[in-house]
């Protein structure tokens, strides 16, 4: 008999909902009773909205518990560690019976997170366990040339998973033919699109695949450094990959002569960035390493010919990286099975906004956007109507309701006006006003703008401006054009992808929302009653109790009446606040 | 692009409580011949002293040759850099698009309210700086914010303020 193991996902998400607390309390119980279980931490597997969860393995199978507290992991630690009973009710998935939660596993194929919520991050033996570190093996071993490795990935099809879509073995090759004695290879860990976290939860669920890929890479390329250059923002994540560093480091893995090789010979380190979205673009994130500001540079010289200090250089995702080893292992067409004739492989998206299943999905290419929503993502929350998704962050766009059925793809996505991105997938319901969310995305790029390129620097900030007037109630006839007119200007002339795509949210909500815009400078009014100045609220009198909180509560004093008599709210000194509102118990203000 | 500018009140501070710039020391022996270094040594000094005090630079210039202009080009680029000192908790609230939808402005506005102090300030008993963040990259909880190392989602304006009041207790006692 194997002995029960009981895995806790403790990702940054995970600590964030509370699963250290339950890590604690079964910890405490198991030092207390003395029973004869493994205890263990893991990263995320993907199911964020059911977080914390604890995954108890035992002879029969596997049982993942959902929402688990402190007392529901009290509960689980006596019936079904100590008596063999599981919980079925707190039980979200489980290889013996059916839940109502299977529906989030359904298409989805786990490549690039194969390991994340299986493994523990901080343990190499484990990920060794997993055919982990085999890859790098297989390549030293069988002395598989470099050309072999880089003609392995080319055919398996992989493209640039941090967005641009660049064929990775391509990038390779390009590197790979410059000669240099000094080449190096960076993994970008900036992931600064808000809404997009599966670099973060790869880095804290499997750090070594990624290691691992950058070891292939610069074997392949023929660098002797590299760098992971990961957002201060995600503390867990860089402790996590030092742990990983080291650990490979000891076993052989990086260093001179890697298992045994004569002559090859690779260092890695973990550069921290310093907050600045734009360092997310190659050219910006080796200057920001080189210890300047981090302002893109002109192209060409490519960083393939000249890149980090002006060597040869070359820059990957850490998805992309994380998918490497897999395709070494198993060979490019297990790869290039999956996905489209153009688009091959899988995606990792992060659904986030008013979904059901918020969480991480890994999906074959050219499955639909519908299918990932309402299948994986079990709808909108409050069964409301879905609107638009935003593909791409900041530099994507919104692709609304009834081009739900666009394939994933690079191609289908760009088609539509957004971009693949990093897959971050925020969805957005009838509440939400579009006009709002371009100027949401807008007053981002246009802080973020590192300032180098005029148009980048001063047009963001006009149409920021533009926007803000519109959500007030402000807009001008004419407005919408002078956008359009601003959007093709700082395409045209920025240097970087920042200012190419910041002009993106507007011009595809401009294209599928343009109503909402004319709603808003013509009529004057919000239609997702979203955009507080162009609301009016007044007092439903057949709800009305009369009884003064509204009036307390108004910062302006515009509510008048007595108590238990229905109140008045006087429009000429309303503010809009919108206090009355979330005060008012009775649901008697109106809004319109 | 977003500007940032030195208080002056803090120049008039420092010459008040002056700063023990021998706590760089070892930070500085470690970075002094290092290529790409300037990062690393602001971030180090940053983690010792909370900010980036206005005398540090004319030591780290100092001692490592670097540039005054090229480090405060620097420090005024990241916005992880701070020119003036902060409270003992910086509540950092999300602002990333998913924490946007989900109406994280309320979360920004109850403390704003609660604390008497806008996005950027630090309360005057120096217990909180607000600050609003792009991204903490745990959107399936949001709305979030993030106190010290710790992250609270799934927020409400009143369980926000909440939050604020505990620790405020536990620093009183």
């Amino acid at each position: 008999m194997k002995k029960t193991k009981v895995l806790i996902g403790l990702a940054s998400c995970g600590i964030a909902a509370g699963a250290m607390k339950v890590y604690d309390k079964l910890k405490a119980l198991q030092d207390a009773e003395k029973l004869d279980i493994v205890l263990k931490r893991t990263g995320c597997i993907g199911m964020c909205f059911r977080e914390p969860l604890v995954e108890v393995i035992d002879d029969s199978g596997s049982y993942l518990y959902g929402d688990v507290n402190e007392e529901k992991a009290v509960e689980i630690f006596d019936k079904h560690l100590k008596q063999n009973e599981p919980v079925k009710d707190y039980i979200v998935k489980c290889d013996l019976f059916k839940t109502k939660d299977d529906i989030f596993w359904d298409g989805q194929i786990k490549i690039a997170l194969r390991n994340c919520g299986v493994i523990d991050p901080e343990n190499i033996d484990e990920y060794e366990e997993m055919g982990g570190y085999q890859a790098i093996k297989k390549i030293l071993g069988e002395k598989i040339s470099s050309e072999e490795v880089i003609q392995t990935v080319l055919d398996s099809g992989i493209r640039g998973r941090g967005g641009g879509g660049f064929p990775t073995g391509l990038k390779w090759r390009f590197a790979h033919n410059n000669k240099a004695d000094t080449k190096y290879i960076i993994c970008n860990a900036d992931e600064g699109d808000p809404g997009a976290f599966m670099d973060r939860s790869l880095l804290e669920g499997d750090p070594h695949a990624v290691i691992e890929g950058l070891i292939i890479g610069a074997y392949a390329i023929g660098a002797k450094e590299g760098v992971i250059y990961c957002r201060a923002e995600y503390p867990l994540a860089i402790k996590r990959l030092n742990i990983a560093l080291d650990q490979a480091r000891k076993k052989g893995y990086l260093g001179k002569n890697i298992l045994g090789a004569k002559d090859f010979n690779f260092d890695l380190y973990v550069k921290e960035g310093a907050g600045a979205f734009v360092c997310g673009e190659e050219t910006a994130l080796m200057a920001s390493i080189e210890g300047e500001r981090g302002m893109p540079r002109k192209r060409p010289p490519f960083p393939a010919e000249s890149g980090l200090w002006a060597k040869p250089t070359n820059i990957n995702n850490v998805e992309t990286f994380a998918n490497i080893p897999y395709i070494i292992t198993n060979g490019a067409a297990s790869y290039s099975k999956h996905g489209t004739e153009k688009s091959k492989g899988t995606k990792v998206f992060a659904l986030t906004g008013k979904i059901s299943h918020g969480g991480l999905v890994e999906v074959p290419m050219g499955i639909s956007i519908r299918d990932i929503i309402f299948k994986l993502g079990g709808g909108i929350i409050g069964g409301k109507k879905f609107k638009a998704v935003q593909l791409g962050g900041p530099s994507g766009g919104c692709i609304p309701e009834y081009l739900a059925d666009t394939i994933v793809d690079y191609d289908s996505v760009t088609a539509t006006g957004a971009i693949m991105g990093s897959g971050g997938m925020v969805v957005m319901d009838e509440t939400t006003c579009m006009v709002d969310m371009a100027r949401f995305f807008l007053d981002f790029t246009c802080k973020e703008s590192c300032g180098k390129c005029t148009f980048c620097r001063v047009g963001t900030k006009r149409m920021l401006e533009i926007l803000t007037r519109i959500t007030k109630g402000e807009g001008k006839e004419g407005d919408i054009q002078k956008l359009e007119e601003l959007a093709y200007q700082i395409k045209e002339t920025s240097l970087c992808g920042l200012g190419q795509t910041a002009p993106n949210p507007v011009l595809t909500t401009i294209k599928y929302f343009r109503h909402e815009y004319e709603a808003h400078i013509i009529d004057k009014k919000c239609p997702a009653k979203s955009c507080k100045q162009l609301l009016t609220y007044s007092v439903d009198p057949e709800k009305c109790t009369g009884c003064t909180v509204c009036a307390k509560n108004c910062p302006s004093n515009a509510i008048d009446g007595e108590r238990k008599k229905v109140h008045f709210i006087r429009q000429d000194a309303c503010i809009k606040c919108g206090a009355c509102f979330t005060k008012c118990k009775f649901d008697a203000i109106i809004v319109s | 692009m977003r500007v940032k500018r030195i208080l002056q009140s803090k120049d008039e501070q420092e010459k008040n409580a002056p700063v023990d710039l021998s706590l760089m020391d070892h930070l500085l022996e470690k970075y002094k011949n290092k290529k790409g270094n300037l990062i690393p040594i602001l971030q180090g000094t940053q983690n010792i002293y909370g900010y980036l005090p206005h005398t540090a630079f004319a030591k780290i210039s100092e001692v490592t040759g670097l540039k005054l202009n090229e480090m405060y080009g620097v420090a005024t680029f990241y916005t992880q850099f701070r020119l003036n000192p902060v409270g003992k908790n910086i509540v950092k609230v999300c602002h990333g698009t998913a924490c946007h939808v989900q109406n994280a402005s309320a979360i920004s506005e109850a403390i704003e309210d609660t604390l008497g102090i806008k996005d950027g300030e630090t309360t005057p008993d120096g217990l909180f700086t607000l600050e609003s963040v792009a991204c903490l990259g745990c959107c399936s909880l949001a709305p979030v914010m993030m106190i010290g190392d710790n992250t609270f989602g799934k927020l409400t304006g009143s369980s926000a303020v909440k939050i604020l009041k505990e620790i405020k207790i536990k620093e009183s006692n």
